[in-house]
This record gives structure tokens, C-alpha cells and sequence, in this order.
């Protein structure tokens, strides 16, 4: 992790900058105005309750919805209006909420799809099999036959083989064992040391204030809280999750700053 | 001895069927598509080769070319029509293409009128036979469609498990957000299998036309019905399903005109029912097969 976890952030331009975003689902506006840059070789972990709009807002990165307004750029190029899978052989890899395997493919042949398309990288699906050494043995098996952690590994494993540049995780550890996301998110680092920068969206608080670099708190399609983890209190989580109090927060646009002075006092963003 | 003779004809035309079917179950199995119009498109793909005999080329020269032009044909039809109908919901594609059906059936009737054309009408191929014994006699064109089935079949399934693109064809029918998240542009990749679909159908419009006689009405009346049969015995989404049915279908076919000329449709649709009844998954149901 080239990201340092005590409130600096790197100097490079961002790799991903998601302005003003705003995303309906017919009637409901799933995403209001969100914005915030993701730095290379970060780990930015988007966290926010049930319907907050996380997975909305990934899956718009991705291609897979198209945002009322607003723009994403990619490395300083608008991708806004790019299909998902161009954005996919650029460099925008995601793994979506559910692991979403071929089920009726081996493990092997997931991988093999995964690669067809890919950018030049340190990930083949060699280095899959060295990094995952289980899943070598089990190659031919029908993907749908695995278990649910397994399917996850080669869920990864099916989108590091494009070599990404930006890796987007929607909710690894949905409908698994804690043990076994735990045992995911140890392998994290491993992956990270190829140069990726992850965006990930994860309902479990802990779990992203572990990995993350930074976090950015959705709240009913809006952002409530933007720092590092060591800015952000337990108590204003908390409240930025599940939006009880009045007193913390952030604008929509504000960031903290390293030193995590801003933010704080403002007028919450879903109040008035 | 004619029963005999009549189950090794029934076998040979499960051939043919096959060629009617497999497209079809390759569209539904990829892209949900039942297309109304797969038919009226094999009936088109035999008036093209009529066409192309008429200037004089051979016939079987005009078999290598109809069916590229199908296949370009099929991935033009998907990339306009029935991606358009697809993208408004699958049952649009069900009125879409019966509407292309129609309208290919009246396109038919008015430039070729409600005459029947054969194809190769003079041809050792077409009218030959050979003798099995002093009873058997098996005509040279049933072996020989039935030869290009099962050639189809193999091609087909080594096409989709060996090749890269077939591979993209099998991940984008079991999950085609996730193969645009891989880089896949499913609208090609259903192209691509549309344009599969079409070839092989082509080559049923015109064994149909060698076979029997082309009308404009055949697509529907004769070419879909024995295709929805053959999948459906076979079992929806599988290949080789579509190779068994047939043969099942054409051996109850010329079982029941052995019984009385008339029973022949009959008694197939008995045993599609009989096996709707009792095994609804087809012969040869997709998940069984692995």
C-alpha cells in the first residue's frame, strides 16, 4: 500500500474523480451530488447502511448505470458516456455484489474470460494460481459448484487477470462466514503490492476502517463523512452511517483535510 | 422390412431436423431469443441458392455461398431488430419476430409466387439411392444431410468449449453484465451467435429444398414447428438434444406412416406430448449433461 494511513494523501493527480454525481432508479434518486477523488495506489473504502446508495454508485463508475448528471474521469479522461466494457479494457475492473461467476464455466474458463480483454500487467492467471494455490487444483471444476468464499477468490481473481488499474469491489463479504471474508481481506496487501488502487464498497464498518486509506460515509445518497481512518471518530461513523445526530458531518463537497478539522460542525447534508 | 426401413429413414431425418433445431436452441440457450422467424430465414437461405443456381453456379457451390451470406445476414438481425426488441424486454423479441416472420413469408409469396421450387432436382445426390440387402433402400441425400449435421454439431460444440469466442458466447449467456465487466461487448457476442444460428439453418433451408420443395409458407408451417420439436424432445439449451430429438421425431414420423400415410405428423406430436408429459426437461436436459 503506496497510501499512508496517517491523513496524507498522496500528491499524484487523482486516478478516479467522480464529480457531482447524481443517479436515479426511476423515481428515487439513489446518489445526490456525490464527489471525491480516488489516488493512486489507495485503498478507498465507501461504507454506508442498506440503500445508501454504494453499490449504485460502483456500479455507475463501472458503466452499468448512467448517472443523471455528473461526470467520472478516469486518469483526467471523461469516461461518463463509455460503454462498461470499454471502461472495463481501460482499466476500471469490477467485481460485482454477488460474485456474478459463469456458472456453467470452469474456474479456469472464468479466468480465461476475465483475461480475454486485458491490458498489459503482472497479472496472468499463473499468478492467480500462485496466489490463490488452491484454485490450480480445482481448475476444471464448474464454477457454480464451488463454495461461496471460493467463488469470491476467483471472482477477484477473474478481474486482476485484466490487470486493472483501478479494482472495484462491490460488497465482498456479502452472504459469507466472517471467517472467510477475513481470510479475503488478508489478501488484500498481497494483491495491492502489484500497484492497484482499490475501491471498494463494504457494509461492514470494521472491516474498511482495517484496509482503508481513506472512507467516505453514504448516507440516503448522500456523503456524510469523508477522512481517513484515523481522522473519523468511532462516534461520528456511527452517526454519518445511520444519520441519528445532527452535529457531524460533512457538506457534500467539503473534505477533510489531513488534519481532520474540517467537516465537523457543519449543518448535516440530509437535514433541510 | 419396411418398418425397418422406415426407422433408419426416420433416424436420417432427425438429421435434417437437427439442422432446423440447433440454431434455434443456440439463439434461446445465448440470448433468451425464441425466434419466430428462424424458419422463414432457412426458407430465405434455400430461395437464395435457388436464386444463385439460376445463374448457373453449381449447386453445391451455391451451399458454400448462401451460407455466409446467412451468417452475415443473422449478425445484421441481431445487431438491428431483435437487439432493439431485446433490449425492450424478451417478449418484445416474441412479437418482433413473429412480425418478421410475416413479413418474410409475404415477401416470399411476392416475388417467388406460392410455387414450389425444388433444389438440384436432377442430381444423382438428390434422387439417388443405394440398396441394403434386397429390402433397404436409404436415399444418398438423407446419409448426406445427416453427415453435415452431425458435422454441424461437432463443429458447433468445438467452436463453443474450445475457442476463445465461444468461450465469450457460454459467459455471456450464463451472465452477460458480468462479460460486459470483463470487456465483452455482449451485442457483438449475440451477433456472433445469431450469425452461428443462421448458418446452420441456411444449410436446413436447402436440404428442405433437395428434400421436399421450397414454398414460402414452409418456414412456419413446416421448418419452426419440427425445429420447436426437436428442441423441446431434446431438451432446451442443449446441442446434441437437438440431434436426439430430431431422430426421435423423425422415426415416430415415419413409424406412423408405416401404420397409415395420414398419422405421420400425428404420431410425432404424440410422442412430443408423451415426452412433455413425462419428461418435460427434454431428453437430454442442460444440467444433466455438464
Amino acid at each position: 500500500m503506496t497510501a499512508s494511513v496517517d491523513g496524507q494523501r498522496p500528491e499524484d493527480t487523482p486516478l478516479l474523480e467522480v464529480g457531482d454525481l447524481v443517479v436515479h432508479h426511476g423515481q428515487l434518486k439513489a446518489l445526490d451530488q456525490v464527489s471525491f477523488q480516488v489516488f493512486p495506489g489507495e485503498v478507498y473504502a465507501i461504507i454506508g447502511a442498506n440503500g445508501a446508495g454504494k453499490s449504485t454508485l460502483l456500479r455507475t463508475i463501472a458503466g452499468l448505470h448512467h448517472p443523471t448528471s455528473g461526470t467520472v474521469l478516469f486518469d483526467g479522461q471523461n469516461v461518463t458516456g463509455l460503454r462498461p466494457e470499454h471502461r472495463a479494457r481501460q482499466g476500471i475492473v469490477m467485481v460485482p455484489e454477488g460474485r456474478r461467476l459463469f456458472e456453467s464455466l470452469s474456474v479456469e474458463e472464468n479466468l480465461k474470460v476475465g483475461a480475454t480483454y486485458a491490458r498489459k500487467g503482472p497479472w496472468t492467471i499463473e499468478r492467480v494460481y500462485e496466489t490463490f494455490s488452491w484454485m490450480r487444483d480445482r481448475r476444471g471444476q464448474r464454477a457454480g459448484q464451488l463454495s461461496g468464499g471460493e467463488q469470491q477468490t476467483v471472482a477477484i481473481g477473474r478481474a486482476l487477470v485484466a490487470n486493472p488499474r483501478v479494482l472495484l469491489l462491490d460488497e465482498l463479504s456479502l452472504g459469507l462466514a466472517p471467517v472467510v471474508v477475513q481470510r479475503i481481506y488478508t489478501m488484500l496487501p498481497q494483491i495491492l503490492q502489484t500497484g492497484l488502487t482499490v475501491l471498494l464498497v463494504e457494509q461492514d464498518v470494521s472491516q474498511a476502517l482495517r484496509v482503508a486509506s481513506h472512507i467516505h460515509c453514504l448516507l440516503e445518497g448522500r456523503t456524510t463523512l469523508q477522512g481517513t481512518p484515523a481522522e473519523v471518530t468511532a462516534e461520528e461513523v456511527e452517526e454519518a452511517y445511520f444519520g441519528l445526530a445532527s452535529a457531524v458531518g460533512a457538506t457534500p463537497h467539503a473534505r477533510l483535510d489531513a488534519d481532520g478539522q474540517s467537516g465537523k460542525g457543519s449543518e448535516p447534508p440530509w437535514r433541510g | 422390412m419396411a418398418w425397418v426401413n422406415a426407422i433408419i429413414e426416420g433416424i436420417l431425418t432427425g438429421g435434417l431436423y437437427a439442422l432446423f433445431a440447433c440454431g434455434l436452441s443456440l439463439m434461446f440457450g445465448v440470448m433468451k431469443v425464441v425466434n419466430l422467424a428462424h424458419g422463414d430465414l432457412a426458407v430465405v437461405g434455400g430461395y437464395i441458392a435457388v436464386g444463385i443456381i439460376l445463374l448457373h453456379v453449381p449447386v453445391l457451390w451455391s451451399v458454400v455461398i448462401v451460407v455466409p451470406i446467412m451468417a452475415v445476414a443473422g449478425y445484421v438481425l441481431q445487431r438491428t431488430v431483435i437487439q432493439r426488441a431485446l433490449d425492450r424486454g424478451v417478449l418484445t423479441t416474441l412479437i418482433v419476430t413473429l412480425g418478421l416472420s410475416l413479413v418474410i413469408e409475404n415477401a416470399l409469396l411476392q416475388f417467388f409466387s406460392a410455387n414450389t421450387r425444388g433444389i438440384g432436382s436432377g442430381m444423382t445426390l438428390v434422387t439417388g439411392s443405394f440398396s441394403l440387402g434386397s429390402q433397404i433402400q436409404i436415399g444418398y441425400l438423407l446419409v448426406v444431410v445427416f453427415a453435415v449435421a452431425v458435422a454441424v454439431l461437432l463443429g458447433l460444440q468445438y467452436f463453443l468449449s474450445r475457442s476463445t469466442y465461444g468461450r465469450l458466447i457460454r459467459a455471456v449467456a450464463d451472465d452477460k453484465e458480468a462479460a460486459q465487466l470483463a470487456g465483452a461487448n455482449y451485442r457483438h457476442v449475440f451477433g456472433v451467435a445469431a450469425g452461428l444460428a443462421l448458418a446452420t439453418v441456411a444449410l436446413g433451408g436447402i436440404a428442405y429444398g433437395m428434400y421436399i420443395d421450397l414454398d414460402p409458407t414452409a418456414g412456419t408451417d413446416t421448418i419452426l414447428l419440427f425445429a420447436f420439436v426437436a428442441v423441446v424432445i431434446g431438451g432446451l439449451g442443449s446441442l446434441w438434444g437437438t440431434l436426439v430429438g430430431g431422430i426421435v421425431l423423425g422415426v415416430a414420423q415415419q413409424i406412423g406412416a408405416q401404420i397409415n400415410i395420414s398419422d405421420e405428423l400425428i404420431a410425432g406430436y404424440i410422442v412430443f406430448l408423451a415426452i412433455l408429459v413425462l419428461r418435460p426437461q427434454g431428453l437430454i436436459s442442460r444440467r444433466a449433461q455438464t
